[in-house]
């Protein structure tokens, strides 16, 4: 089974159920049936048509649901037994899913399941797999989500913001299982970008191809993390990163800059660099300066502490970095590394071994624990 | 099959034989004792004994109920609490016995100069289902 292409026929499949006259509830649960039949029966015995054997498929099962549940209350509703002829669907279907999954009265963490199952077409293992939750948990969710949205009235506008931040979000967050969520966020956003032309589309699908060239690097033996300085440029991948900047390029055009577009220039300038030695850093300054029009982010604060370090030395760096909250989560991180390029040492050592213990992911706890042994063996006679 | 528990302490447990802080190792021990974890989990989930295995953030507080209508009353984190856990390893073994080998297996992990650490862990076997058939 081709199991992209088969997701990718999962929002139409929806959306014909939903024309048909099912309830996005209902229909969704009948295509999500649908699917686990069609992985468990497609390698042995292939449809000659995909989609058409899905929408029966899932028809037939929203069908029995509806029936079972018209029985189960006492009713003897007729329930169509043929379909009505399927209007034309058109891309406003599929932008529709997108706004409903993502819809602002959600959770984010909500939202983010609900739209790898109906957007994305990932099975509830898939989606649990993948953020480490037990699978009746992750179904919980989704169905808690989909009673929220239930009965919300359907012919408003949708939240693009919201729907970015969920797409972010699925890039930037949860594990590797038998599918890797960055590449599944990167195939939904660029199926909303036929959808929509709205800039800060393609200015998340760039800052996701940039991100994404360089993962091959991002990791040494052991899993180590790998931080941007030290990362093998060769490993970066070419292709990807000249898309990247291509997309952010055209939309930077149209002259409606938001905080996607500035993180992909930035991300943009990084992937430009052949050396490390090389990066831009005064106009990274100014990019992270223009991001802080659309957020007050900490992180954002943090890094062009970082940047400023970078780009007027580290004792610049440094009192940017005093300017802000030593209560942020990886301020101790930052102040490492600007005191030990200011080549206090014995501080940086110190900041270090703090930061590893305020960090939140094993990996990152582990990096900065290295980069505090590290440092005190150059401390060492 | 009965599941076990080997609990990591940041402190509380006695001390170990090889008792360096791990930020005063080289970086080339560090990774050392990195992939040595690594390797004992890969290969207790070959052996089908793997269950589980999480680390904690050494931050936390102490929370109690403060009657109704009241939030919740929190105190700490205290610095000095003499027992602070670390993180975990759940396996799924025959016996105690396999419980305990693994348990020093794991606490055979080098660290400082690449030597063993000998770091005392905390074995404790976990409550079951009941059998079906109890007489």
């Amino acid at each position: 089974v081709n199991d992209s292409l088969l997701r990718e026929l999962v929002p139409a499949v929806i959306g014909v159920l939903v024309r048909r006259g099912a309830d996005f509830a209902a229909a969704e649960d009948a295509v999500q049936e649908a699917l686990i039949r069609a992985l468990g029966t497609w390698p042995d015995d292939p449809p000659r048509d995909p989609k058409a054997w899905l929408i029966t498929v899932a028809w037939r099962k929203f069908l029995d649901a509806a029936r079972a549940e018209a029985s189960r209350r006492g009713r003897d509703h007729a329930i169509q037994r043929e379909p009505p002829a399927d209007p034309t669907l058109d891309a406003d279907d599929t932008l529709w899913l997108y706004f409903l999954c993502a819809h602002p009265s959600l959770p984010q963490a909500s939202a983010v399941a609900l739209t790898l199952r109906a957007v994305g077409g990932l099975t509830t293992r898939q989606v649990a797999a993948a953020y480490l939750l037990p699978e009746a948990t992750m179904a919980q969710r989704i169905s808690r989500a989909k009673r929220r949205i239930s009965g919300l009235p359907l012919d408003q506008p949708g939240d693009l913001g919201t729907v970015l931040r969920v797409l972010y979000l699925v890039f930037n967050e949860g594990y590797s299982g038998d599918v890797e969520l960055a590449a599944e966020a990167i195939r939904l956003t660029r199926q909303l970008i036929a959808l929509s032309g709205e800039p800060e589309i393609a200015g998340l699908l760039a800052l996701m191809l940039l991100h994404h060239a360089r993962r091959a690097s991002r990791t040494g033996p052991a899993g180590r993390l790998v931080p941007l300085g030290e990362q093998n440029r060769s490993l970066w991948d070419t292709s990807m990163i000249a898309e990247g900047v291509t997309i952010l390029q055209a939309a930077l055009a149209r002259d409606r800059l938001g905080e996607y577009q500035a993180q992909a220039a930035i991300a943009a300038l990084h992937a430009d660099a052949q050396r490390f030695s090389e990066t831009d850093w005064g106009q990274i300054v100014e990019w992270y300066d223009e991001l802080l029009l659309f957020t007050d982010s900490p992180i954002v604060w943090l890094n062009r502490a970082v940047a400023i370090g970078e780009a007027d030395g580290a004792r610049a760096g440094l009192a940017a970095l005093a300017e802000l909250n030593p209560e942020l989560p990886r301020y101790a991180a930052v102040s490492a590394y600007l005191h030990e390029q200011a080549g206090d040492l014995e501080h940086a050592a110190e900041l270090y071994a703090e930061a590893s213990r305020a960090a939140t992911s094993v990996p990152e706890r582990d990096h900065l624990t290295r980069e505090a042994a590290r440092v005190r063996q150059l401390l060492r006679p | 099959m009965a599941k076990y528990l080997l609990l990591k302490h940041y402190r509380g447990a006695p001390a170990s034989v090889n008792n360096v802080p791990m930020d005063q190792w080289t970086p080339e021990e560090f990774d050392a004792h990195v992939q040595y974890m690594r390797d004992f989990a890969a290969r207790l989930q070959e052996t089908g004994e793997f269950v589980d295995t999480l680390a904690l953030v050494p931050d936390g507080a102490w929370v109690r109920y403060d009657g109704e209508g009241r939030p919740p009353v929190t105190d700490g984190p205290f610095a000095e609490t003499k027992d602070l856990i670390a993180g975990w390893m759940i396996i799924d073994v025959e016996s105690w016995d396999r419980a305990v080998q693994l348990a020093g297996e794991l606490s055979a992990a080098p660290g400082a100069g690449g030597k063993t650490i000998h770091e005392w862990l905390e074995v404790r076997p976990l409550l079951t289902e009941p059998a079906t058939i109890l007489e």
